[in-house]
């Protein structure tokens, strides 16, 4: 009995400690922008929204959350085109060499990572006066996560029911009106996952930004996130744990979005 | 570049190609190969120039000697092997590899692995909002910007007023100055457990439950029942996982955002040593050499995950 | 309205496996054509070739008189309901039924006048606003036909149309198919597995197996008459006895038993030889007093059918059945004698069946 209740004293006392574990370094991000007088340690706030008018003062600060949004979405539309257009193509014809390419592609993506290229993109990027160009990130982010998003999107498209098409078929549907009137509608949900964890990847993104972008004015949150506690002097914490949390909030919520849509339902037009 | 969410189930993939041939033709809607290739097109495209080219040009530059000023810059010779010779001659590159497998060791090999299966098998009863705070909270390190929380742990760990030494009721003790590698051990293992929690929680389901049931019934403790019924079953996930992460890992750029590999080199990972030689030395030629070892790792590692994947189906 | 014709078409896929094998086929304008047989056997195959979704090997598809072997599926005129009817769950009913008016560029206004007259005629006036999603099993294959009949094709093909209903609604949804084709008049070429169905529906059917067509005719000349010993086994609800036989001038030696020699093969038959001799359990008529030319044996297993039973009998170490009137059926272990109807008795040869 005792080592029963031992060991459940042991296990609350685990889970306990693994909660703080997790809990405490974000508490101050919680906490510190509420402070009208935050440091680094973590106390109770006063409840104050003063640091969030400090924010909009900033000269850049709210203009790189601009620039996140202009580079995640510009990225996100990119990626979701041009990936549901290859995918429908690989789920749907048997092209020469598909197999081969698309184990190809599953490699490519795993392999070539932002910290393998950083070196070649950087000289590239200045060969190709893309240096400073929200355009030429978009490009360039869009080249790393399209392999990942054809495999996603074929993924769903292999297993959606062909029947839909090829009964526009039938009725006479040219294939560019199948893919516009029947295809689209149907792997909606799948090209919402892919937009949304598009954006969420470039929203966290560091390295490329920093490599490739260094007008203040261009520089998405995650590179001034990082310059504000980086630069000389003494960090100002009002801002930086105010942007921190400003920053934070727009991935947490696509995440509990996609979490809620997780799972791809069709709704009825086939009989299972 | 960062792996926000898990990736595509690359099972998938592979088993598409080798699964026999279906019985109707697949191209529903008469595409045609002429149309299905012009769809195909522009990705490739793209990821012909923005992806694949820049691997493909690391081994060329590893193979000059280009740098970002000076003459070197205006008129790049070609070098051959040197610089990869000068990266094994290097101390800096052995310590800077040494650091680097002493953070995916630790971080990836076991903490990631140890916590997020520990997580994911203290919570297999549990249902109800208190495991989806748990999770959640777990999830949260790992979604949230890694800019925004290698500063929570700068801040945490900050020698006189940070959390930690209030906590342990000790000042001035210089975490990221005097064990730079220790933090960005936890800082990983803490930021990367929700992804093998996760992964470890959807194995754990799919033990059926009959089995442990069958062992609890036969008297095992909690143990036995981890060690006979859950392992065998989860030992393939548990090695495509370690693969997967410690290719992450291994890759990762975050210390720079917490120690920019100082003080002093002390926590200089590959990852931060190829910025720093390449792009703050400015020796861009010797950075592709560094560069090129990177890709071949990963190729190696990736190239034993597939297999892995394959063989598992 | 048009006549389906086919002519040596072939299909084989890449791999070799033939799917369809020289077939011929002829169906003439207005009929309610079945296509039976076992899964794999290539109907399938067959109707997706006759609607262009799958490209012939060889041979030719002819429909009215059009050779439409090379044409594209929304070229050739045809309409077709897929065994999951394929209702686009994103658009309401009467938007689905005008799909194909609004391939063929009819105006809006136009095009859901004529959806809503199509979906009344079929008892949709209620469910025209509705998604398919919202709509039962039934009502859903009704949406799909009234898709087709918008479509005013001269051919309509149907993937097992009845496959997706439940068995109660089956049931009604086979007269109320019959019946509509009936006012149609259109062709229809359906596909089934069930041969209750193919016969209960079908104007003539034919029977598949592996890319084959052993038999086409009409339901009573394939349940009464089939023409070799693969489609006496495929078709009908009790299996019929096939068993092992040796000629023996005018009668059959067959396990242990005389019987009478099929009228069908009366005259063709070769003393000495050994054939196989089929009849229905339906057409055996069961006695317990002694009979000439009956298979006589002990009464085994009594299955209530219902109506009728299906008693079978161990004559010598074979199975034999037949079929018993309610009121009639035997105790188990009883001696009895099945006596077989000469006329509806057959002769089958190396498998195929002997007659004139």
């Amino acid at each position: 009995m005792t080592r029963f209740v031992a060991g459940r004293i042991g296990f609350y006392t685990l889970i306990a400690v693994l909660l703080a574990f997790f809990t405490i370094p974000l508490l101050w991000l919680a906490t510190a922008p509420f402070t009208s007088d935050p440091t680094y340690e973590v106390r109770v706030p006063d409840f104050t929204f003063e640091n969030f008018q400090m924010i909009i003062d900033h000269p850049y600060a709210l203009w790189s959350l601009v620039n996140s949004l202009v580079l995640s979405i510009g990225t996100a539309l990119l990626v979701v085109v041009l990936s549901a257009l290859a995918a429908y193509a690989l789920s749907r014809v048997r092209l020469p060499g598909r197999d081969a390419l698309l184990y190809a592609l599953l490699l490519l993506s795993s392999i070539i990572t932002g910290t393998a290229a950083m070196v070649p993109l950087f000289q590239l990027a200045i060969e190709l006066n893309l240096i400073d160009s929200h355009t030429g990130l978009i490009l360039i982010l869009s080249g790393g996560l399209l392999p990942a998003a054809i495999f996603m999107i074929k993924d769903f498209m292999d297993s959606t029911p062909k029947s839909y098409e090829e009964s526009a078929r039938v009725f006479g549907a040219s294939p560019l009106q199948i893919v516009a009137h029947v295809v689209v509608p149907l792997v909606r949900p799948g090209l919402a996952t892919i937009a949304v964890w598009t954006v969420a990847n470039v929203w966290g993104n560091f390295l490329m930004p920093y490599l490739l972008l260094s007008d203040v004015e261009k520089q998405p949150a995650a590179v001034i996130m990082y310059t504000l506690y980086t630069e000389g002097g003494q960090a100002n914490l009002k801002v930086l744990s105010t942007f921190g949390l400003l920053y934070s909030i727009p991935v947490v919520l696509m995440y509990l979005f996609v979490s809620k849509k997780y799972g791809f339902r069709f709704h009825g037009g086939i009989k299972r | 570049m960062a792996q926000v969410t898990s990736p595509p189930d690359p099972v998938k993939v592979v088993d598409d190609t080798t699964t026999a041939r279906r019985r109707y033709s697949s191209d529903a809607a008469g595409l045609g190969r002429l149309r299905a290739g012009a769809f195909v097109a522009p990705a490739l495209a793209l990821i012909a120039v923005f992806l694949v080219f820049p691997a493909l040009w690391v081994i060329y530059l590893g193979l000059m000697n280009y740098r970002l000023t000076g003459l070197a810059a205006a008129d790049p010779q070609f070098v051959g092997l040197d610089n990869f010779l000068q990266a094994i001659t290097d101390p800096n590159f052995w310590d800077s590899t040494w650091l680097t497998f002493q953070f995916v060791l630790g971080s990836a090999v076991i903490g990631q692995v140890v916590l997020g299966f520990t997580i994911a098998w203290m919570l297999r009863d549990w249902r109800g909002p208190l495991k989806r705070i748990v999770e959640g909270l777990v999830i949260l390190a790992w979604i949230l910007p890694s800019a925004v929380v290698s500063f929570l742990w700068v801040a945490l760990l900050d020698r006189d007023s940070g959390t930690l030494n209030a906590l342990l009721g000790i000042e001035g003790f210089a975490w990221l100055l005097d064990h730079p590698m220790l933090s960005i051990i936890i800082f990983n293992t803490w930021r990367g457990t929700a992804f093998s929690m996760m992964l470890y929680g959807a194995a754990l389901g799919n033990v059926p439950p009959s089995h442990l049931e069958s062992a609890r019934l036969a008297g095992a403790s909690g143990w036995q029942q981890l060690r006979d019924v859950v392992f065998p079953h989860i030992r393939g996930h548990i090695l495509t996982n370690l693969l997967l992460i410690s290719l992450w890992t291994f890759n990762d750029f975050s210390p720079f955002l917490l120690t920019a590999g100082g003080p002093d080199g002390k926590s200089e990972v590959l990852a931060v040593h190829v910025y720093k030689t390449a792009l703050q030395s400015g020796d861009l030629g010797y950075g592709a050499a560094i560069s090129t070892v990177i890709l071949l790792i990963n190729l190696v590692v990736a190239v034993f995950y597939l297999r892995l994947l394959r063989s598992k189906k | 309205m048009a006549a389906i014709e086919l002519r040596g078409l072939t299909k084989v896929y890449p791999g070799g496996v033939k799917a369809l094998d020289s077939l011929d086929l002829n169906i003439p304008d207005g009929e309610f054509f079945a296509l039976l047989g076992p899964s794999g056997c290539g109907k399938t195959t067959l109707l997706r070739t006759i609607a262009g979704l799958e490209t012939a090997t060889g041979g030719a598809v002819v429909i009215g008189d059009r050779d439409v072997t090379g044409i594209q599926p929304g070229a050739r005129d045809i309409a077709m309901v897929f065994q999951d009817y394929a209702l686009f769950p994103h658009m309401d009913v009467t938007d689905n039924i005008a799909y194909p008016l609004r391939i063929k560029k009819v105006a809006k206004a136009e095009r859901q006048r004529k959806a809503a007259a199509v979906g009344a005629r079929l008892g949709l006036e209620l469910l025209m606003d509705r998604r398919p999603g919202q709509l039962s099993g039934g009502q859903q294959q009704r949406v799909a036909l009234a898709r087709v009949m918008a479509t005013q094709a001269q051919a309509f093909l149907f993937d097992e149309p009845l496959s997706n209903l439940d068995a109660r609604l089956r049931l009604e949804a086979r007269t109320f198919l019959k019946k509509l084709q009936r006012e149609l008049g259109v062709t229809t070429v359906f596909v089934t597995h069930d041969q209750a169905e193919a016969l209960a529906m079908a104007d003539r059917m034919a029977v598949m197996e592996a890319g084959h067509i052993r038999q086409i005719g009409t339901p009573a000349e394939v349940f009464q008459r089939p023409a070799n010993t693969f489609v006496a086994s495929f078709i009908g609800s009790t299996p019929m006895n096939l068993l092992d036989a040796v000629v023996r001038s005018d009668t059959l030696e067959v396990a242990g038993c005389k019987v009478p020699v099929p009228a069908s093969a009366e005259g063709l038959l070769v003393d000495g030889e050994k054939i196989v001799y089929g009849v229905r359990p339906e057409y055996m008529s069961y006695t317990a007093e002694p009979a000439d030319g009956s298979l006589s044996g002990d009464v085994v297993i009594v299955e209530n059918l219902g109506a009728s039973h299906l008693v079978t009998l161990e004559v010598a170490d074979v199975l034999v059945q037949a079929v018993v009137p309610e009121g009639r059926e035997p105790e188990l272990g009883e001696q009895g004698f099945a006596v077989p109807r000469r006329d509806r008795a057959l002769a089958y040869r190396d498998g195929e069946l002997v007659s004139a």
